[in-house]
């Protein structure tokens, strides 16, 4: 259970230890434990309020731990943020492109800030425009594109400085279900390529194509597994049902 | 790193630029905001219709008539023998003031006896009235006073040259009122524009969700703030820019010292102003919340207690002492002190080094607060 310092192929990609944050009196998170493995894609589920966006906020250094330890991309997040910063990716469940740049400026924007060059930065735009086809768009704002195509631009260039570990949070709200598909065909090809997925959803649907999926009640992990051990542990057919049971108090815990 | 930089004020850039209704409306507020406040504020009243009552003009009537005619502040509408249709001018409202002579005048100031005049003024609006017999009395005055020195007589009062007027006025010094509070207006006015640019900048970051993945971003907190500013500080200048052209042009402001450090200053308490405005911004969620937050929080503070309109030396010690807080107070000091008096460096920099330390400080405390804001 030790990590060793070093990020070696066998450090875990997040590795959480009775992880836990405060708020007065309420403890969101309750000494939550973890491990995500490189090139896993991993899902975060929990109700609203579970403490998931919590969980989510100390493991990229948004929120400090108030117990416990973490370490992202075999960095300890409460002493390296910087360390984890430039090697995590983050797409938060609001649109985190600039809505008045233009494509080409907002992936200048933020390979700029992850310290790329600016041959790097052409490089991976012209691939990654190529690959979304949206290369008669480049010079477009990204306020003209439909919601769509500004997620999937998202991702990739949340993607776009090559992230050991990238974190979703509910990437796919409102989006129609084609999109959805093709989003997850992204996902699956960044883990392909190596870098650890750590993903929140609210559609259960998404939880099934997920490696692993844990899910969070009252601050607490209920249930980690894959998706086929937990409709097995809980005897019932879908993710969704194994979630409706868990989400439930008076079941709480039982699935342990 | 400073490419990363580089690259985030470039965007900055980039969104002021596009949003050309809010640029043209940062760009033009102050200016109608100047030129509201400098009409409305002003005591002073300027093309008083003046007419004269000359039975007999002799060298010491037409004198007076030049001097009052080229003060600038006078429009002489009319020289007429006697006073018979006189109140018919004030009825009719074309003239406001009237000035009578006695015949004579010249040659009874030149006897030792004294010159007499009479002033009427209209005295509807109670406030331009004093001060139109304020203006014609301090422009008599120094005429008397002229003559004097120029014929060597004693200047303890008991010289021989004498004008009595029957409306006597003290020497109020209202003809410099707008001279003081210009540079009040324009600390008020660069306060509310840069607390307005900034919360618009950072807190729109906030709302659209853009502000968490910046700050999830190898980029500092400092990093963010500063390239938030810079690109205002520009357009701040710019505002300084037309605020001093207008009150030069419109008002007729001198600037008495080097236009260089006034210009540096300025430069100086924009950074200042914008450095709060981010302060504000980064406390506030919204921003509809931070506007209202930056309006109050720098408006009635810039507007009572930086001397602005309420001297600060009449004020109890206790408020005096919560005065030195307020930025915009050590700015209007170097202002007034550049522009009136025409100081340097070495009058004001207590005054400069006071904002430049409130300025490292505000935007130190805004870096921290971004920081620990990721609650």
């Amino acid at each position: 259970m030790t990590a060793p310092l070093e990020s070696d192929d066998r450090t875990p990609a997040i590795e959480a230890r009775e992880l836990t944050r405060r708020f007065g009196d309420f403890v969101a998170v309750d000494a939550i434990s973890f491990q995500v493995r490189r090139g896993e894609v991993f899902g975060f589920l929990g109700a609203n309020g579970a403490g998931k966006t919590t969980a989510i906020r100390m493991l990229i250094g948004l929120l400090a731990p108030t117990s416990g330890s973490a370490t992202v991309a075999g960095h300890d997040v409460a002493t390296e943020a910087d360390a984890i910063r430039r090697r995590i990716g983050y797409m938060s469940q609001r649109f985190s492109l600039y809505e008045d740049l233009t494509v080409r400026e907002n992936i200048q924007l933020y390979g700029g800030i992850y310290g790329l060059t600016v041959a790097q930065i052409r490089a991976r735009m012209d691939a990654l425009l190529q690959r979304l086809g949206l290369e008669h768009a480049e010079k477009k704002m990204v306020r003209a594109l439909p919601l769509g195509w500004k997620q999937k631009l998202a991702f990739s260039v949340a993607l776009l400085h090559e992230p050991r570990v990238v974190f979703l949070d509910e990437p796919t709200g409102g989006v129609d279900p084609i999109t959805r598909r093709q989003f997850w065909q992204m996902i699956y090809d960044a883990a392909a390529a190596g870098t650890t997925v750590f993903v929140t959803t609210h559609y259960m649907d998404e939880a099934e194509y997920c490696d692993r999926i844990s899910i969070m009640v009252d601050g607490h992990i209920a249930a980690m597994g894959t998706p086929a051990q937990l409709k097995q542990d809980s005897g019932v057919a879908t993710v969704d049902d194994v979630f409706v049971k868990l989400a439930r108090p008076q079941l709480a815990g039982t699935a342990l | 790193m400073s490419s990363a930089f580089r690259g985030f004020v470039r965007k900055e850039v980039l969104h002021l630029l596009r949003d050309r209704q809010s640029l043209m409306i940062l760009l033009l507020m102050p200016l109608i905001q100047l030129l509201l406040f400098g009409f409305a504020l002003r005591t002073e009243v300027d093309d008083i219709k003046l007419v004269i009552v000359d039975p007999a003009p002799d060298q010491a009537t037409l004198a007076l008539r030049a001097r009052l005619g080229a003060s600038g502040l006078y429009k002489i509408v009319s020289v007429i023998p006697t006073t018979t249709g006189l109140s018919e001018y004030f009825e009719r409202g074309r003239a406001r003031q009237a000035l009578i002579f006695e015949s004579g005048f010249a040659s009874r100031l030149e006897r030792g006896e004294a010159g007499r005049v009479q002033l009427i003024t209209d005295a509807t609006d109670p406030n331009s009235g004093s001060t139109m017999q304020a203006y014609a009395t301090n422009v008599i005055l120094r005429y008397e006073a002229e003559l004097r020195t120029a014929r060597g007589d004693g200047t303890n009062g008991g010289g021989p040259i004498r004008i009595v007027m029957q409306a006597r006025m003290r020497f109020n010094p209202e003809l410099e009122s707008v001279n003081l509070f210009v540079p009040g207006l324009m600390a008020f006015v660069l306060t509310l524009v840069s607390a307005l640019m900034t919360a618009i900048s950072i807190s729109r970051e906030k709302e659209m969700g853009t502000m968490e993945v910046l700050l999830v971003s190898p980029l500092r907190p400092w990093q963010i703030v500063v390239g938030k500013v810079t690109p205002y500080v520009a357009l701040g200048f710019a505002n300084v820019l037309l605020l001093l052209t207008a009150a030069r042009l419109v008002f007729g402001v001198p600037i008495r010292g080097q236009v260089a450090l006034l210009l540096a200053e300025c430069l100086l308490y924009t950074v200042t102003a914008l450095s709060l405005g981010v302060l504000i911004s980064t406390r506030a969620s919204s921003q509809r919340t931070a506007m209202m937050a930056a309006l109050a929080g720098t408006m009635l503070p810039t507007m009572l207690l930086s001397g602005f309109i309420f001297p600060i030396d009449s004020m109890p010690a206790w408020l005096q002492l919560l005065t030195n807080v307020v930025p915009a107070r050590w700015f209007v000091v170097v202002v007034r002190g550049i522009m009136i008096t025409g100081a340097g460096l070495e009058q004001l920099w207590q005054e400069t080094l006071i904002l430049g330390g409130m300025t490292v400080l505000l935007l130190a405390l805004s870096a921290r607060r971004l920081a620990i804001r990721l609650e």
